[in-house]
């Protein structure tokens, strides 16, 4: 059915004797919108720089656009738009230049890249602070701008690698909003993120990384259906460590995590267990209802919290 | 093929990597250019013009030259090796490790040699203008003797890529700028100083001399002043340019090495 745009089997990335990334797979569909979950260190930006073409793999292979980038690293290069973790804008430059810059490493004539800068500057709303030096800029507007200079090429794929860490929630809503316009007009996207209901709303599939694996697969849903129960309660104690109440509330529920300020019960029915440890004399300081969420398939997975 | 032609400009990557450099440098042309101007004009009269009167009324001429003609090539390819030097060393670690702008314009197109490449030839067009205005300064100044001179800016160029070409390769690869000022220190400012540039070779102790062969400036001096004045041996000479063409070769081979390690691993 729908063509492959990029597909990597068994990819190892090493740094001396380390091994940071250690035999991934994975096939992303044209159009699909594609997320990597992981904590600190799992391996995810040294994964997203093989798969833009830019960092060599140790081992295994990918395959971008159908070509291999390791010897079509320009051509594919190309046809992608780069998101990096961290900001690397030409700081002495204004912001109008830096977005020209890229124009001209992409090759464009002047007339195009004069069109598209206007444009970006609009879609990253720093047309105001078009003349402004990128180094007087604020963080998040720093981020924004990395972002539309990553649309300059008018990518088919576009890789972002923690693209809202820095926004405020209002521009991270404004993003989301560009980024399903993007993929509406049929741009594939992969995202890396630590926020949880971004990759909700964003992905339409996504993997969970952990120390370089691959630990779990599929739709956000299916995921927390698969891994998680349908709800959860959420207690709080007037303590100093929650693991003190792990054994007091094992009975009510199959799973019980302690974190450090809060504890977490997995359960079919989050008010009648609420109820229950109420009935028993518990008196937690607050408690709450929820449904589950990817964090809980998170730190099933990992035995980690995403946002630390 | 990267894009389809018809929508591209059609210039080669590397260009496109020089035209970074270009808009950069478009932000703060005019001191540049005004040094560019300047230095020469103040270093003759200074050093040629006012140290050359107690150079004339102590020792008459230096190795049958006045003192102004004697320097005056000395002048011009040690502001070419301090170009090389300054363009090489710290923006180059600023762009591979602190504001990692050359791992930016890898995540386009360009490859690693590309970055190289252009940043290499932006500082060679940089040394062509200087030394042309060099030229033209010294020649103001009398103290050109030779068509020969109007090699020159040429040899201007070679110089900076002699240093430029290593010092790049070099600054890829460190962590730190800590050993950039010894660099300055214990290397290139006795370079400046110890290369016959000020004095002839003759007037060091006898067992320096053959040192002073061994220091890289000191065969662009040897260059310099043979083209101002039209003459010198040419195995000398082909001696000389050797040393410089291989510096240039070596780093740009080892900096390819180097810059790719450093922005693609
Ligand atoms: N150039 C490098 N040299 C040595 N080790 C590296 C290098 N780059 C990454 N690593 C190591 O590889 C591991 C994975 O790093 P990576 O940046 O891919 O993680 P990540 O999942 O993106 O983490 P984060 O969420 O903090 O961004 C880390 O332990 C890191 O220290
Ligand atoms: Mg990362």
């Amino acid at each position: 059915m729908s063509e492959t745009i990029l597909e990597a089997h068994g990819l190892v990335k090493r740094f001396g004797d380390f091994e940071a990334v250690r035999g991934i797979d994975v096939s992303i569909a044209r159009g699909e919108s594609f997320g990597f979950l992981g904590p600190n260190g799992a391996g995810k930006t040294s994964t997203m720089r093989m798969i833009s073409a830019v960092s060599a793999p140790t081992s295994g292979s990918i395959r971008i656009f159908g070509l291999d980038p390791t010897t079509d690293g320009p051509a594919v290069r190309s046809r992608l738009g780069v998101v990096p973790q961290e900001d690397n804008l030409e700081l002495e430059l204004s912001v109008r230049l830096n977005l020209e810059m890229f124009g001209r490493y992409f090759d464009l004539p002047r007339r195009v890249i004069r069109e598209r800068t206007r444009e970006l500057l609009a879609f990253a709303q720093l047309s105001e602070r078009a003349e402004d030096r990128v180094d007087d800029l604020s963080g998040g507007m720093k981020r924004r701008l990395t972002i539309a200079r990553a649309l300059i090429n008018q990518p088919e794929l576009l890789i972002l690698d923690e693209p809202t860490t820095g926004l405020d929630p209002q521009a991270r809503h404004l993003l989301w909003d560009r980024l399903y316009r993007l993929k509406r007009d049929g741009v594939t996207l992969i995202v890396t993120t630590h926020y949880m209901d971004e990759a909700e709303q964003l992905c339409d599939r996504l993997v969970v990384m952990d120390h370089g694996r691959i630990v779990a697969e599929g739709a956000p849903r299916a995921l927390i259906e698969q891994h998680s129960s349908r709800e959860v309660v959420e207690l709080r104690f007037s303590t100093d460590s929650h693991e003190e109440f792990l054994d007091v509330l094992a009975p009510f529920a199959p799973r019980v995590e302690a974190l450090p300020d809060r504890a977490l019960l997995y359960v079919d029915d989050g008010d009648a267990t609420l109820h229950d440890i109420h009935a028993s004399g518990l008196t937690p300081a607050s408690a709450l209802v929820r449904r589950s969420s990817l964090e809980d398939v998170f730190l099933r997975l990992t035995g980690r919290t995403l946002v630390d | 093929m990267e894009t389809p032609l018809e929508s591209r400009a059609g210039w080669a990557r590397w260009q496109r990597a020089w035209w970074y450099h270009a808009m950069q440098y478009g932000q703060t042309w005019r001191g540049s250019v005004a040094g560019t101007v300047l230095f020469p004009i103040f270093y003759l009269a200074a050093m040629g013009v006012g140290v050359g009167h107690l150079v004339a009324a102590h020792t008459g001429l230096v190795q049958g030259q006045t003192y102004l003609h004697f320097i005056a090539p000395s002048l011009l390819v040690t502001t070419a090796m301090q170009l090389g030097e300054g363009e090489s060393l710290w923006p180059v670690l600023a762009a591979v490790k602190w504001v990692r702008t050359y791992h930016a314009a890898v995540s386009t197109p360009l490859e690693p040699e590309d970055v190289l490449v252009g940043k290499l030839t932006w500082v060679a067009t940089r040394s062509l203008a200087g030394g042309i205005v060099y030229t033209v300064v010294i020649g103001a100044f009398g103290a050109l003797h030779s068509w020969w001179a109007l090699t020159l800016p040429l040899l201007s160029v070679l110089t900076t890529l002699a240093f430029a070409g290593p010092l790049v390769a070099y600054a890829t690869t460190a962590e730190s700028d800590a050993s950039f000022s010894t660099l300055y220190r214990f290397a290139f400012v006795p370079m400046f100083l110890f290369s016959a540039t000020f004095f002839p070779v003759a007037s060091y102790p006898g067992y320096l001399r053959p040192l002073v062969q061994l220091v890289p400036l000191y065969h662009a001096v040897a260059l310099g002043r043979a083209a101002a004045v039209g003459s010198g041996a040419p195995a000398a000479l082909a001696a000389h340019l050797l040393v410089l063409v291989a510096l240039t070769v070596a780093g740009v081979l080892v900096g390819r090495r180097t810059i790719r390690r450093r922005l693609v691993d």
